[in-house]
């Protein structure tokens, strides 16, 4: 087991009413597992994908990540979890704009201070593993987006983490691209034994995960392998 | 990749927005740094033209002004020659030398120079009246010569810079300062004609970096029917012995030269240091107005980046970068910013007052390297003062809320 979330619920104060985002979620994620996160819009899939590690603090639950709970712990240390063990995937890929695609990929491994060497051998090795060795010094504005997003994969992967958050990742591609992206995140997977959470609106992306999570209103509603 | 590379890209990729951001801290730094640079000259001046005097004692008329005595315009006040008599007939102690001038400013053909009428130490010593005065004696020079201390508390400590006295110089001679003999063209045993008269150049004065650079000194008397001013005089500078100043001498100069004002060095000295620290004062006040207008044009630059980068705030965040290092991005970049600024306002005042101080001050600046120094620290103290607020609230930015804004 490597992470496990027990009564999470996280709630919004809004119009003086109480929104339960999250409404006591428990769940269980096994090492090597690739979860995907189902529901309508609205129902909690990135509120849930943000909490686990700290971007959303929520309201109450335990967390437990890697044997430890994480819920309670303070925002710098799981800043550290984070840039360590964890790796990030959005929909809208979050690079950074005036950044080429290698300084993209090595920014984790400035983040851990590796020396430039190192960071130089990770970021080829990993580029040429996304298929784009040849798009090394350009800017994310002078790539497509499926090249964008596999930017944000290698950036994702580089600094080894345990596990990969991956937020609506094919939500801006077209069938084909998403696809790839697909094909790409399960292969990660299955290679390198990195587990992934994985929200999505798409029910071919949703048939990737060997876990299956389904919200609604906050709850999950169905889970299983 | 590091984050110091990060935020140099960052710069680089907007350099363009650099300059709106560095533009009021670099010229407040440059209005500072010329002021500066120009009064810490013109002090050096003051000092080194009262050093350059010889004298301690100065009879001016009672309308004019130390300014006067410096500027001689052309419509400066004068006192009677008969002056000198007075002074060397009533068995003064303690007046061990004495030097009348008229000085004028008036014009060589299209340069405006300084002329200075002198009376050379021979012809003071060749009347009678005054070598029976025992004025020139050698005897009543040593006994009351001021000593060393004396000298120095006068401010006078540099022998080198004290002006030779000038044994001889004849009717229809003259010497040329430095700078004059440069603008006019001078050579020794050349000629000039001021205002009508034919000069020879008996020598050109080596360089001493006061006012005598731009002095043509000629016989007083020449000067004197020149400028229609016969047996008048701008000032006498008097070499008094310093026991005497302070036994009263310059009471009783004053009793008998009415019409005059008798000061001594120490007072213009101290005139002087109050117009120092009248302009400490401004720089002072000037300090305070720069680091608030600076510091928030800094402030408000970073914090437009911010908002402007609150993405990628929220990125890095996501990625594991702690508060410490969205602190470093940004006090960083003002660091960086605050040492350009410090450069260029140093580089730019710097040109402001060489190219202006000899139209505005009349005096040649020259650069002062270690307001180089103090640029580049007031500058970084400035901008890292106004940018740590909006990196505070940057560093407080709730990361998640900044991730899928665009
Ligand atoms: N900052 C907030 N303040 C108040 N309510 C919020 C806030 N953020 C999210 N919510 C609410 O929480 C609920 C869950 O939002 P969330 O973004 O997790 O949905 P989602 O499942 O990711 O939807 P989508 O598929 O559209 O991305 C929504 O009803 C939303 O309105
Ligand atoms: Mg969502």
């Amino acid at each position: 087991m490597i992470l496990q979330g027990d009564n999470i619920l996280k709630q919004y104060h809004h119009n003086g009413g109480l929104i339960n985002a999250l409404d006591r979620v428990s769940f269980t994620v096994q090492k090597g597992d690739f979860v995907t996160v189902t529901g309508p819009s609205g129902s909690g899939k990135s509120t849930l994908l943000l909490s686990i590690f700290g971007l959303i603090r929520i309201t109450s639950g335990n967390i437990i990540f890697d044997g430890n709970r994480i819920d309670s712990i303070s925002d710098l240390k799981l800043a550290h979890i984070r840039k360590r063990s964890v790796g990030y995937i959005l929909q809208s890929f979050a690079l950074v704009p005036y950044l080429t695609t290698i300084q993209n990929v090595m920014i984790p491994l400035a983040l851990e201070k590796i020396p430039r060497k190192e960071q130089f051998k990770r970021a080829t090795e990993i580029l040429d593993y996304v298929g784009l060795s040849d798009r090394m010094e350009h800017l994310p504005r002078e790539l497509s987006a499926g090249q964008q997003q596999r930017v944000a994969i290698a950036r994702s992967i580089i600094h080894r983490p345990q596990i990969i958050m991956a937020d609506e990742p094919t939500g801006n591609l077209d069938p084909r691209l998403s696809l790839e992206i697909l094909e790409f995140l399960s292969k990660i997977n299955r290679e390198n034994k990195i587990t992934i959470i994985m929200v999505t609106h798409s029910p071919i992306a949703a048939e990737y995960g060997t876990m299956k999570l389904h919200l609604n209103e906050g709850k999950i509603i169905a889970s299983g392998k | 990749m590091t984050i110091s590379k990060l935020v140099l890209i960052e710069l680089w990729k907007r350099k363009s927005q650099l300059i709106s951001g560095l533009l009021a801290i670099t010229l407040g730094i440059a209005v500072i740094v010329a002021i500066q640079s120009v009064s810490v000259v013109s002090e050096q001046n003051v000092a080194r033209n009262l050093d350059n005097l010889g004298a301690n004692i100065l009879v001016l008329p009672q309308a004019a002004s130390i300014d006067d005595y410096y500027t001689s315009d052309i419509d400066a006040p004068t006192l009677p020659m008969d002056y000198v008599e007075r002074i060397l007939t009533s068995t003064l102690a303690g007046v061990d030398n004495m030097s009348p001038k008229l000085t004028r400013r008036v014009k060589v053909g299209s340069q405006s120079i300084v002329l200075t009428g002198i009376l050379p130490k021979s012809e003071i010593a060749s009347k009678p009246l005054w070598q029976s005065s025992g004025l020139m004696g050698a005897g009543l020079k040593t006994a009351c010569a001021p000593t060393q201390s004396a000298n120095q508390s006068h401010g006078m400590e540099d022998k080198k810079l004290q002006r030779k006295a000038i044994d001889t110089l004849y009717s229809d001679d003259c010497l040329a300062g430095f700078q004059v003999a440069k603008r006019l063209k001078l050579a020794v045993n050349g000629r000039v004609s001021i205002m009508g008269k034919e000069f020879k150049v008996v020598k050109i004065l080596s360089e001493t970096g006061t006012v005598d650079d731009d002095r043509i000194f000629a016989n007083l008397k020449d000067v004197q029917v020149l400028l229609k001013l016969e047996n008048q005089v701008s000032a006498i500078e008097i070499m008094g012995c310093c026991n005497a100043i302070s036994d009263g001498l310059l009471g009783r100069l004053r009793n008998i030269l009415p019409d005059t004002r008798v000061t001594t060095i120490g007072q213009i000295v101290s005139t002087q240091i109050e117009t120092n620290q009248m302009m400490k004062k401004i720089t002072l006040v000037m300090l305070v107005i720069i680091f608030f207008v600076g510091g928030i044009s800094i402030g408000n630059y970073i914090w437009a980046n911010v908002n402007e980068r609150k993405r990628e705030i929220g990125i890095l965040r996501m990625m594991g970068a702690e508060r410490s290092t969205i602190y470093k991005m940004f006090l960083l970049k003002a660091l960086i910013l605050g040492v350009a600024g410090g450069i260029l306002g140093y580089m730019l005042g710097t040109l402001a007052g060489v190219v202006l101080g000899p139209y505005l001050a009349g005096i040649v600046v020259k650069p002062v390297y270690i307001y180089l120094v103090w640029s580049i620290i007031l500058s970084v103290a400035i901008s890292l003062a106004g940018s740590i607020f909006p990196t505070y609230l940057a560093a407080k930015f709730d990361p998640h809320s900044n991730l899928q804004e665009d």
